[in-house]
């Protein structure tokens, strides 16, 4: 669990509730051992800054390229795209998708919808949405998970990696997390 | 069914400004400063706590000019501080689509009873507390998000740090009751029964919860952290120090690392001098802004 800035409390909650057991990360020693990496949601700008400064970069990159799975929620999607609209330099790119950050625009914006993620089951996905970015652009071997009903992409997948632009760890939603746990538990054989 | 401003986009939106750092801009060139230095929002405001202590007069609502400014100068959350009581200075501040009000002790209050019914906006509201039966009453009042009053524009922690540790000492006194216990616990607390007895549940307030108010150094913000505090808040400290890049950028990292000492240390260097404080007793009990707001 990235745990620079954000709602990192949340998703080791929702991590705990499905008998995972995350560690807070903060530095790179501390990815040692790990079976994936959540990334929280929170503010872009201070991740960057916060994983520029302690070196994060390349180790959790490496990280990535083991297999590990990677999930990465608002903020988290962000971090993980190759590309962000408006020129801002990539932080961790693991996406091959360019990301529009605030697209919905500010606070006033911010909404709760049900949205179907057919990739998770039938059961709808109760999705909170704050300040928060869309794709607008994937590449060949990005799968849509979720799209919004004016199409706008809300969830995306390409290999190990996952994002979304909304929050499940705010909803009790934690099917994502258990997708996760899965890969990793898959990795570990 | 797609619903915008609920309650859990307002409380929502403080969640994942946690662990972060809150800081008081006055122009949007220190708004991009803020951001450089890894703020997580700003608050938009016309002059910092120790400029309108050092003034006097009566503290308002900022030019909406300049709040606009400030909005377009940076990507990140803006809050805006609005007089307590004065609903129509938040109606402004809402139609100007900021993105937290904060309903501020440091401006001089409009209303000496009656707080903004904050459930009425759209907008979410962060209020000030110096305990947990003033938290639970802006709760209910509305607010989606506290913060400890600390008692701004001195650069002095302990006011932060003494209510800080009140709120939590409290909740935890709360934890240890009976439920019929809990029913006097709200008298005294004079807060809402409801509200008491989630917190006994939960064992901490049903926002998120920041300590503002004589942070100035980063081992400031760490200590708060290491209480159980959820982010800072920053006045003053960075714009009134030698080096705002700079003690902005420590306090930053001081609030992710807080229970790393060695990280402390190294972030710690070097910053110049923090801004100059000021001793409790010697600010008149009717000076101090902490106790307005009821």
């Amino acid at each position: 669990m990235l745990a620079l800035q954000g709602a990192f409390a949340e998703h080791v909650a929702a991590l705990r509730a499905i008998g995972a057991e995350p560690v807070e990360v903060r530095l790179p020693a501390d990815l040692d051992g790990l079976g994936g990496l959540v990334l929280p949601g929170g503010e872009s700008t201070t991740m960057r800054k916060l994983i520029d400064r302690w070196e994060l970069r390349e180790p959790i990159l490496d990280f990535a390229a083991t297999g590990a799975p990677i999930f990465g929620t608002c903020a988290g999607m962000i971090i993980l795209a190759n590309e962000i609209a408006g020129g801002e330099a990539p932080v961790l790119p693991l996406l091959d998708v360019t990301v529009q950050r605030n697209a919905f625009g500010r606070q006033l914006d911010s909404f709760e919808t049900q949205l179907s993620v057919p990739g998770l089951g039938a059961e709808p996905v109760h999705a909170v949405f704050i300040r928060a970015p869309v794709i607008e652009r994937i590449g060949p071997s990005v799968e849509v998970m979720a799209q919004l009903p004016d199409g706008r992409i809300v969830a995306v997948r390409e290999g190990n990696v996952m994002a979304t632009s909304f929050h499940p760890e705010l909803a009790g939603e934690t099917r994502f997390h258990q997708l996760v746990v899965d890969i990793a538990m898959t990795q570990a054989g | 069914m797609t619903e915008t401003s609920t309650w859990a986009t307002k409380k929502g939106l403080a969640q994942m400004l946690k662990g972060g750092v809150i800081m008081d801009v006055v122009t949007p060139d220190q708004a991009r400063i803020a951001e450089d230095a890894g703020a997580c929002a700003v608050m938009a405001l016309e002059r910092v706590p120790s400029d309108i202590r050092a003034n006097g007069g009566v503290a308002r609502m900022s030019d909406p000019e300049m709040i606009t400014g400030i909005m377009a100068a940076v990507s990140i959350p803006v809050m805006a501080k609005a007089r307590i009581g004065h609903f129509v200075e938040a109606q402004i501040l809402q139609a100007l689509g900021v993105d937290y009000i904060d309903e501020s002790e440091v401006l001089t209050p409009a209303d000496e009873r009656n707080h903004i019914s904050k459930h009425d906006f759209k907008v979410p509201f962060v209020c000030g507390c110096r305990n947990l039966g003033e938290a639970l009453r802006r709760i209910n009042e509305g607010a989606a998000m506290m913060r400890t009053k600390g008692e701004a524009g001195t650069g002095n922690v302990v006011e932060a740090v003494h209510q800080l540790r009140d709120v939590l000492a409290a909740i935890r006194r709360l934890q240890g009751m009976r439920e019929d216990e809990l029913f006097v616990a709200a008298k005294e607390l004079q807060a809402p029964y409801e509200l008491v007895k989630q917190v006994a549940q939960d064992g901490k307030l049903p926002v998120v919860n920041f300590v503002a108010g004589g942070i100035s150094t980063p081992a400031d913000a760490a200590l708060v952290m290491q209480l159980g505090a959820e982010g800072v808040f920053v006045g003053s400290g960075i714009f009134k120090s030698d080096n705002p890049a700079k003690m902005a950028a420590a306090i930053v990292q001081a609030t992710t690392h807080f229970a790393d000492a060695k990280i402390l240390a190294e972030v710690s260097k070097g910053l110049g001098n923090p801004m100059r404080g000021i001793e409790m007793s010697t600010i008149p009990e009717n000076e101090r802004l902490a106790s307005r707001g009821w």
